[in-house]
């Protein structure tokens, strides 16, 4: 598929002289040398990746990093000093002042850190600029303001004027404004930066709601690496205006590709990075009706080393049996039914489950069920794993045999 | 003891008279005099309207605006002042200055403003408008009048052009200021959502700056007042002609009467227009808004109710 948004080998220089400073990255000197030795400042140098329709592409870095430079040559707020920029045909990096606007009125707008609200222009004006610069009519031009507005929960506010709403109404704003002309990709540079933790916790929730529903291609900047981890379908983290990695959430986490990007996810919050999926193993199982079940049950529990073993009923989880019980009933009683001791109440969860949210179902000691959308038995997962993977520990040992670790990244690709 | 002067002396006086005489005044007296006409007319028009208007009439009039705009001491302040000015015997001399000031004022305006807004989208027009605007506050104002005389004769309408000229520094400037104060971030946002060069200042600079435009205007005001005596010199008339004609005569019961008329218009014009660029310290409303808002109909604190419900 062809990616909406294409960048490539984008460099942005601050100075008279790029070249000198190219030279320098050239010799692999650092920015800081390379200030020091031209007086040049390298901003963003040679990133290059592709955004395909509706992902959240976020951009991680701490300040100064080159992030805001890096968004704005995306609509040409700073045009580069080398490099593409492909928006469908266009390169917003080569054209003209007249189709540059024409690119940013109808395909790319933006969101500001500190909201860029008009404070002479009320909430539905504001939401309506976009909207007023492309020449539509007053009466079309408030209708879709305030639909705009109505997405964001802020329609009763569209004749207040910004100053008399708190900063993340204010933001709200910003992002009605962004999608008012209905654009097919938004900008956003750091836009929950400057709320307090719970509105931007609020925010982020809302983000990822509306975008289930509008699709838009979204590059999103943030410093803060578990917004990026939550929000991101691809994250990339740039540092000394490069890109040190770029990834999905579990890749970075698993693999930092640096001392610099594992110092970061050193002590991100794992649980909301990691979903059942990523632990999940292939299921093992006995059917309920077989014949010699809990022969076969215990069989195969003494073969894969488990205390506990999923029992299915055609295609429904219909409990799971313990090593313990089976054993007791099936040598000392002679019985073989394994309805007798079937455990009935076992802990289901779906793929995209987050870890954390498995803590309860794991403390329980059972292995919990991951069941696909239509209630079969996808996947299973041991207590232990949830536990291992939380810490950071390898995964390896949760994961014994290569088969399993196929499946459950398998199940990964499916999700995207 | 030796000095330059014994070396070299430079007849600067000299180089300017005849830079003036024998250049500028027969090569460009026609073009000079061709700039007045736009002054002579709208002076023309004014000075025949506020004396063609009825003493009351005029007072109620400003007394409604100072009201409106500066609330209720101006207003009263405004009645007894303009009041106190009919009963000293001043009222076709105050209307003549008044006349006078809104013209030249109109006119800074005019020029001011466009050139405040250029220099403050090109630093090159800056690099050569301040030193420009810097000179033409410092050179006494008397310096000036005697090639405006030379160049435009003598009357109201050079007057106003000296004026113009001593009053224009302050609405450039503050015009500049305002347009290149405004926010940052507000600008990349209207850039970002494709605006032209113009809608960005028609909707955003121009809107943001208006408040320092507006203080920039009062400056201008009271510069032109300032100017009234002067200008008398060189054959204006009104207030300043008064005053100046009782310094000529050592009349001093005239020139304090005409002072006085000077100061109590000063006062009213300064509250009114201060408050202009003061009112809704955060909205600031637009040209059209504030225009409306003079006529219209209600207490003040309704108006911030109404520009929202608009
Ligand atoms: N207009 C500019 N002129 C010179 N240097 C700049 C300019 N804008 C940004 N920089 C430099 O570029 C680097 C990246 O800045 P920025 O993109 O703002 O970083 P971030 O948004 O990640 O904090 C910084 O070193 C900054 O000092
Ligand atoms: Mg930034």
């Amino acid at each position: 598929m062809k990616p909406k948004l294409r960048v490539e080998n984008v460099y942005k220089i601050f100075g008279e002289h790029p070249e000198q400073a190219l030279d320098g990255l050239k010799q692999n000197k650092t920015k800081i040398e390379i200030f020091e030795e031209t007086g040049q400042t390298v901003g963003v140098q040679d990133v290059s990746f592709d955004v395909h329709e509706g992902e959240i592409f976020v951009v991680m870095g701490l300040s100064g990093s080159g992030k805001s430079t890096l968004v704005r040559t995306l609509n040409g707020l700073i045009p580069p000093t080398y490099g593409k920029i492909l928006i469908d045909e266009d390169d917003v990096a080569n054209c003209s002042a007249e189709r540059l606007r024409k690119v940013r009125r109808e395909k790319i707008t933006m969101v500001f850190q500190h909201f860029a609200l008009f404070p002479h222009k009320t909430v539905a004006e504001n939401a309506a600029y976009g909207l007023k610069i492309k020449g539509e009519g007053a009466a079309s031009r408030r209708a879709k303001a305030l639909a705009a507005l109505e997405q964001v929960g802020l329609a009763a506010y569209a004749d207040s004027y910004p100053d008399e709403l708190s900063g993340g109404m204010q933001q709200r704003v910003g992002l009605a404004r962004g999608l008012a002309t209905d654009p097919q990709i938004l900008l956003m540079d750091e836009p929950f930066g400057a709320l307090d933790p719970l509105i931007r916790r609020e925010m982020q929730e809302e983000l990822l709601h509306l975008q289930k529903k509008l699709k838009k291609t979204i590059i999103f900047i943030t410093h803060d690496l578990n917004e990026a981890l939550l929000l991101g379908d691809k994250i990339a983290i740039m540092k000394d205006g490069r890109f040190v990695q770029v990834g999905t959430a579990q890749e970075i986490v698993d693999n930092p590709a640096d001392d610099y990007v594992a110092a970061f996810v050193g002590d991100i919050d794992r649980g909301r990075v990691f979903d059942a999926a990523h632990v999940a193993e292939r299921p093992i199982t006995v059917e309920l009706g077989e014949r010699n079940a809990a022969e076969k049950a215990l069989d195969l529990m003494e073969e894969h080393n488990r205390n506990a073993l999923y029992v299915v009923e055609e295609d429904r989880i219909a409990g799971l049996v313990t090593y313990q019980e089976l054993a007791v009933a099936a040598r000392e009683e002679g019985r073989t039914d394994l309805s007798e001791v079937l455990v009935t109440e076992v802990p289901t969860v779906s793929r995209d489950t987050p870890l954390n949210e498995l803590y309860g179902a794991a403390s329980a000691g059972y292995p919990i069920a991951v069941a696909d959308k239509r209630g079969r038995l996808a996947g299973v997962i041991e207590p232990q794993a949830v536990f291992s993977q939380l810490s950071g520990e390898e995964n390896e040992e949760a994961q014994p045999t290569t088969d399993e670790t196929e499946a459950s990244s398998a199940q990964k690709g499916e999700r995207q | 003891m030796i000095s330059p002067a014994d070396l070299v002396q430079i007849p600067l006086d000299d180089w300017v008279n005849s830079f003036v005489r024998d250049f500028l005044v027969p090569n460009f007296r026609p073009f000079f005099r061709a700039m007045q006409t736009p002054v002579t007319a709208v002076l023309g028009w004014l000075d025949a309207f506020f004396h063609w208007l009825p003493m009351l009439v005029f007072t109620a009039g400003l007394t409604l605006i100072a009201w409106r705009t500066a609330g209720r001491g101006v207003a009263v302040f405004t009645l007894i002042a303009l009041a106190f000015i009919d009963m000293i015997g001043l009222w076709s001399e105050t209307m003549t200055t008044l006349s006078m000031i809104i013209t030249s004022v109109l006119f800074c305006a005019i020029i001011g403003i466009p050139l405040g807004i250029w220099s403050a989208r090109s630093d090159r027009v800056l690099f050569i408008v301040r030193p420009i605007l810097d000179i033409m506050q410092t050179i006494p104002s008397f310096v000036y009048l005697v090639p405006i005389v030379m160049l435009f004769g003598v009357g109201m309408v050079p007057g106003i052009i000296a004026t113009i000229i001593f009053a224009l520094p302050p609405i450039i400037r503050l015009t500049n200021l305002g347009i290149r104060n405004v926010r940052g971030d507000l600008i990349e946002a209207a850039e970002a959502f494709g605006s032209t060069r113009w809608q960005m200042l028609w909707e955003v600079q121009f809107p943001l700056a208006l408040r320092t435009i507006m203080a920039g205007l009062n400056q201008t005001l009271m510069l032109a007042l300032s100017m009234v005596v002067i200008a008398a010199l060189i054959g204006a008339g009104g207030l300043g002609l008064t005053v100046y004609t009782g310094l000529g005569r050592l009349n001093v019961g005239a020139a304090t009467a005409g002072g006085i008329g000077i100061v109590l218009l000063a006062i009213i014009l300064d509250r009114i227009t201060q408050s202009l660029g003061e009112k809704k310290a955060v909205h600031t409303p637009s040209l059209w808004q504030t225009l409306r808002s003079m006529f219209a109909l209600g207490k003040p604190g309704d108006e911030e109710k109404a520009g929202k419900a608009a």
